[in-house]
């Protein structure tokens, strides 16, 4: 194979907005956005697909789908056409949780398009958490709290499901309600917290802390890397 | 015991607890279990009517790909019926399967529904066709028979003056209905084997005002006035009804109605279950007039008719 | 398309066999808070009048409850007409309510099936 096979073999065609590039193959989203020479001043944050920011949508030729994905996860396919989503207008209600209660109706009075889904299942297809969304925005409408906030523990709130539901709901807003809710009046309180924040507050601590304060950064990253770390 | 899918829908979880609590735990007497669909997603509550209005029609297909995919777990053995408590909920999906009737629809829904494989949470095939959606006065009436109900009676509702209420969607149109649309019997033959007295309603197949309830409440109070006044007038203690959005309009928006006539008279708004679970002396925890939902408590009248 | 044959294509039902004979309009439990009765509106889209229509306020209090469809001798499903009249102002993307008005004292003790069934028939 000649340098230029390999070159050829290896590198794909994707357009970034409508403009064609050739970036390597195996890259991200992302890195394949920054090696085209765009510079990420939004639509980027954790790189490691846990903030939600880099929120993408595509379609690969000849494939009538559209795709959503993560542009710090998703790599490059040859014939992609790509475009960020770096912001997701949603509406989003104040609430005080000290005065709110986690009652059936509790969705409904905050989020009442909740109300307008069709259950076409949209949201859960768009995800890129691979979350059932459909299913928590109806647990919601008939307000099972447990349920809202199990189906959607793992929402990063990239906002992908908002841009595509047919019913202008806002699922990852009302996802976020009932795990505020359920952390706060339904989850039994963790002891060990408890416990742990008298210990801080008698001043437990307080000569260890001292200890770390006065040493040198190289010494603290030594300790970090030797840091005991809890099993999962 | 024989075991039948069922379908609970939103209002029976939240604002008519009371209706299913009953209804479940009369169904389980005489000998029904119904068994809650494992997953299920708010049914539509009205069909579109619209001829191309596809994505409408999603909601109770959902649903009634559940019961296919009970059948095959193996948590109901070749049970194609599915039952439901609320009116709208049966409404809407007995009405699917006439609207899949059109197998070019049938075709584009389930080839839409083929994408689902690929995710979480979506369904691995698409609807087969005929599951029968069954209103549970249905299984009551067809099923179970007026003889059979009047057996479990514990203690007869005798002189408890009961005015029936249909409202719309349990009766038309005349293809989805479950009784004569001008001249139902199913609620005043049950409220008979309960031993009540059933006092006629002219407007018991009248409208509601239903979803008015949301932006017109001034409709739904004049009709609330115009559906009650008139058994109420002719010695009724009790409201019975089978739908929980007719429950909540003539229930709750008697507030409103009293405001436009005040001879109307607070009235208390009972489920046909409730009054059955009464009547058969079931634990009062299934008779659900404990758990603040009524707007009129039905209690003191229970009392003073020594049933509470 | 021209907005009666909009209205036919949308609803399935075509109207020309009403001969207007007003059971659509007695038997309406709202018919006191519309603008045009039932058998008016059915007259002008037989007449291909649909501008008129929108004037009215016939098609958004219509309740969907069919006690027209129940007893026209003609069988024409006026339910559905209505539905159909909703749905070309809806497509528009012209809600009838505004959602974010319903006072949150109400939306705390409505059933969702009210909200569900508002919103389909009011709401884009």
């Amino acid at each position: 194979m000649t340098e230029v096979d390999r070159e050829k073999k290896e590198k794909v065609r994707i357009y970034i907005m409508g403009r064609e590039y050739k970036v390597p193959a195996g890259l991200t989203i992302m890195k394949a956005m920054e090696y085209a020479g765009y510079r990420f001043v939004r639509s980027s944050g954790c790189r490691g697909g846990f903030c939600g920011a880099c929120a993408t949508i595509y379609r690969v030729k000849g494939d009538y789908k559209l795709r959503m994905a993560l542009a710090c996860q998703e790599t490059v396919a040859d014939g992609m056409y790509i475009s960020q989503i770096p912001f997701t207008p949603a509406e989003k209600p104040i609430y005080n949780l000290e005065e709110l209660s986690p009652s059936a109706n509790v969705f409904l009075e905050y989020y009442p398009e909740i109300a307008k889904c069709v259950s076409c299942n949209t949201c859960t297809k768009a995800c890129p958490q691979d979350l059932e969304v459909m299913d928590y925005v109806q647990a919601a409408l008939r307000g099972d709290l447990q349920e809202v906030a199990s189906l959607s523990f793992d929402c990063i709130t990239c906002g992908l499901c908002a841009t595509r539901c047919p019913a202008e709901i806002v699922p990852y807003n009302i996802a976020l309600l009932a795990r505020r809710l359920y952390g706060k009046y339904v989850m039994p309180k963790a002891k060990h917290v408890e416990e742990r924040i008298k210990e801080i507050e008698s001043g437990k601590f307080n000569e260890e802390l001292q200890k770390l304060m006065q040493t040198s950064v190289d010494n603290l990253k030594g300790i970090y890397e030797k840091r005991e770390i809890e099993p999962e | 015991m024989v075991k039948i899918p069922y379908y609970p829908g939103c209002a029976v979880q939240t604002t008519a607890r009371n209706y299913s609590i009953s209804g479940i735990a009369v169904a389980k007497k005489l000998g029904i279990e119904l068994v809650e669909l494992p997953k299920w997603n708010c049914c539509g509550v009205f069909p579109s009517l619209a001829t191309d209005d596809l994505m409408r029609h999603l909601a109770p297909i959902r649903n009634l790909i559940h019961v296919q995919e009970m059948n095959e777990n193996g948590i109901v053995q070749n049970e194609n019926r599915i039952i439901t408590f609320c009116s709208m909920c049966y409404h809407t999906l007995k009405e699917v399967n006439l609207f899949l009737k059109d197998a070019e629809k049938m075709e584009k829904i389930n080839a839409f529904l083929e994408r689902e494989k690929e995710f979480v949470g979506g369904v691995k095939e698409g609807y087969r066709g005929g599951v029968e959606a069954l209103d549970f006065l249905e299984v009551l009436r067809d099923m179970v028979g007026y003889d059979r109900i009047a057996k479990e009676v514990k203690k007869p509702l005798k002189g408890l003056k009961v005015t029936p209420y249909y409202g719309c969607l349990v009766l038309r149109p005349r293809e989805i209905g479950i009784d004569d649309p001008e001249n139902p019997t199913v609620l005043e033959d049950i409220l008979e084997a309960l031993g009540a007295e059933a006092i006629d309603n002219p407007n018991r197949t009248q409208c509601c005002g239903s979803y008015h309830t949301v932006d017109r409440k001034d409709i739904v109070a004049k009709l609330t006035y115009d559906n009650l006044i008139y058994p109420i007038r002719n010695g009724a203690e009790v409201i019975v009804t089978c739908c929980p959005l007719c429950t909540f309009n003539l229930d709750h928006r008697q507030k409103e109605a009293i405001k436009l006539h005040r001879d109307l008279k607070e009235t208390p708004v009972m489920y046909y279950t409730q009054l059955m679970a009464v009547a058969f002396g079931l634990d009062k925890q299934f008779w659900g007039v404990d758990l603040g939902l009524h707007y009129v408590d039905p209690k003191p009248l229970l009392e003073a008719k020594n049933l509470y | 398309m021209d907005l009666a044959e909009k209205v036919k294509s949308i609803s399935g039902e075509d109207v020309l066999s009403c001969y207007q004979c007003g059971l659509c309009s007695g038997s309406c439990p709202v018919r006191f808070a519309m603008d045009l009765s039932p058998t008016q509106v059915i007259r002008l889209v037989q007449i291909r009048n649909i501008e008129k229509i929108f004037e009215a306020n016939t098609f958004w209090i219509c309740s969907t409850c069919f006690a027209c469809y129940a007893r026209c001798p003609r069988e024409i499903n006026i339910t559905k007409i209505m539905e159909a009249l909703r749905q070309i102002r809806l497509r528009r993307d012209q809600d009838k309510i505004s959602v974010n008005e319903i006072p949150k004292e109400e939306l705390k003790i409505l059933p969702p099936i009210a909200l569900v069934s508002n919103f389909r028939k009011t709401t884009a």
